[in-house]
């Protein structure tokens, strides 16, 4: 009888027992790899489940350890974890348990595995390419205008309006203002505004007007003040050059606006150029200008502040058309086949994106797979 | 060799940088992190050349009382003390720079700030008169999203709030994305030719 009971004992807990553990044999694995793409300071774990359970329990070990060390307890959801946390080139092993309220499962372990850095991130060939390709168009449109090929490029209006606007402030006898954005010189709304700078600091010495450029960053000061002397030295008239005209003001946002709203208003500029990336003061100096009877050109890359300025300049040179300013006003050929250049990576984007609407209508995900950055 | 120097310098710093970005080797973060510093040193040292700037000319304006001198005074006074009291007193969160910080150049700041509300009316007084039919297009869209921003436009009419959503997500959204598009173009295309040496301006002069 005692036998009888024994057995039964055995039979039910076994029983339960055997309900208790997570259908995990047979059912779950675990691979570990390095991390693609990256500089060799992740391991990426991968395990696939479909049994019951609460929660995966995630461990490491070195090879040459014999402890395991739990990394994290994970949702039964999850199944997959990126380890940023080890050497470079030493051997990891990872395992996973399956946790219920009161058991926890054998545990899955995956093969050695070490990080190690890359040295091309194959989740940007796709920029690579288009990078390559937009340069070999540019190339082109180079060779060919250095060939003598003529290049029709639009008319933009607001670039046109400079030799107006320096004559005006010339008879005037008043001087232009110029203000080369907030930005440093690292963005390339400012390069690009310094770039105009130069043919219109030379046509003012030409003139033989003032030129004031207060600026907001002490590098983008240092190269306006040379890019100035230089137009003057081109223009032949040093004489005229003042390095006090051309200086840095301060680098907090309002102060300059409050300091170049106050040049505004005491020197009344016959021209303001506003030429640059704008943050919010963008109004501010606008609606000033305009206040003044100045003429007023702004240009910008800064799609937020196009509004405020088309509502108060004269003329707007917006988005790209600032970057071919450099090119436009200087009409040296070489520098005019980048603007074709633009025209036709402008084309191709179009096609692209007419191909997209397509496809999309046809319920075709080819594209966006293709044009997916990873 | 003036004008050489800096554009070999431009190119092979620009072709290092566009490598850099396709490399993730710890090698090639370390140098990028390196530049990034380089320039927040060199950035340092300008910002000494700025301020020495800010004392050359506004000495100058008191030296020759020009018109407004006396503002100079003010600039220089506000510069010096701030400054002296940063070195010695501290720029702790209790010191009396931080004071300075936030009583006084905070709220003129916020006050320079402010401003923008009574310029973004009569901007939009100027703009939305009627008189061309772009105009009017203009006033009538700026009519609809303005009330359908604030409560009283669902009042007026429950779907207004909607259709001043579709009009800032897809009409003015598509156009600031075409604008987008030309800017990326437009930035690669200055990078290239700032690299490849064909766009000198920024050096000053043509040649």
């Amino acid at each position: 009888m005692r036998y009888y009971k024994l057995i039964l004992y055995l039979i039910f807990f076994s029983f339960v027992f055997l309900l208790g553990i997570p259908h995990l044999y047979g059912d779950a694995t675990i691979r570990a790899f390095d991390t693609p793409n990256d500089d060799g300071s992740s391991i990426t774990v991968k395990w696939n489940y479909t049994g019951t359970g609460d929660t995966f329990e995630l461990f490491r070990k070195t090879v040459s350890d014999t402890n395991w060390q739990k990394l994290k307890t994970l949702p039964l959801s999850k199944h997959s974890y990126v380890d940023d946390n080890t050497v470079r080139g030493v051997q990891y092993q990872y395992g996973i348990r399956i946790k219920t309220d009161t058991i926890l499962s054998e545990m899955v372990i995956s093969k050695p595995v070490s990080a190690k850095a890359q040295f091309f991130d194959t989740g940007k060939t796709l920029i690579l390419v288009l990078i390559l390709g937009y340069f070999a168009i540019l190339i082109y449109f180079i060779g060919a205008a250095k060939k003598g090929k003529s290049l029709f490029i639009r008319k933009i209006a607001g670039l046109d309006a400079l030799d107006e606007a320096v004559g005006r402030a010339t008879e005037m006898g008043k001087p232009i203002l110029f203000i080369p954005g907030i930005s440093s010189m690292s963005d390339i709304a400012t390069i690009a505004a310094v770039n105009i700078l130069g043919p219109v600091a030379k046509k003012v010495a030409e003139y033989g007007t003032d030129l004031l450029v207060p600026n907001k960053d002490p590098i983008v000061a240092s190269v306006t003040q040379e890019v100035v002397k230089e137009s003057y030295l081109e223009a032949g008239r040093p004489d005229l050059f003042n390095p006090n005209k051309i200086w840095f003001v301060t680098d907090s946002q309002f102060a300059y606006a409050a300091a170049v709203q106050g040049i505004m208003v005491r020197e009344r500029p016959a021209t303001i150029l506003l030429l640059g990336y704008f943050y919010a003061e963008s109004l501010l100096l606008a609606e000033t200008g305009n206040s003044t009877g100045a003429i007023q050109i702004a240009g910008t890359d800064a799609v937020d502040q196009l509004p405020f300025f088309i509502t108060s300049c004269d003329y707007t040179i917006m988005g790209e058309e600032l970057y071919a300013a450099g090119a436009y006003l200087s009409k040296e050929p070489t520098l005019l086949s980048s603007i074709k250049a633009q025209d036709y990576g402008k084309i191709a984007i179009f096609a692209t994106l007419l191909l997209g609407l397509i496809l999309g209508l046809l319920k075709s995900n080819w594209l966006i797979n293709i044009l997916t950055v990873r | 060799m003036k004008r050489r120097l800096p554009l070999i310098i431009v190119m092979l710093t620009g072709i290092g940088m566009i490598i850099q970005y396709f490399i993730p080797h710890p090698v090639s973060k370390a140098i990028y992190k390196q530049s990034i510093d380089w320039v927040i040193i060199i950035s340092a040292f300008y910002l000494v050349l700025g301020v020495g700037g800010i004392f050359i000319i506004n000495y100058q304006k008191i030296k020759r009382r020009k018109e407004g001198w006396w503002l100079s005074i003010i600039t220089l006074s506000a510069l010096i003390i701030t400054a002296l009291i940063g070195i010695f007193g501290g720029i702790d969160n209790k010191s009396v720079f931080m004071d300075i910080f936030m009583y006084i150049q905070l709220p003129m700041q916020a006050a320079m700030f402010s401003l923008l509300a009574f310029y973004i009316a009569s901007a939009a007084f100027r703009s939305f008169r009627a008189r061309t039919p772009e105009a009017t297009v203009l006033l009538i869209t700026a009519t609809i999203v303005m009330l359908g921003r604030v409560p009283i436009g669902s009042l007026i009419y429950r779907g207004l709030p909607g259709i001043t959503e579709w009009i800032l997500s897809t009409v003015s959204l598509a156009a600031q994305r075409g604008i987008l598009l030309g800017v990326g173009l437009g930035s690669i295309a200055t990078s290239m030719k700032i690299i490849l040496g064909i766009e000198r301006s920024y050096l000053g002069g043509g040649e």
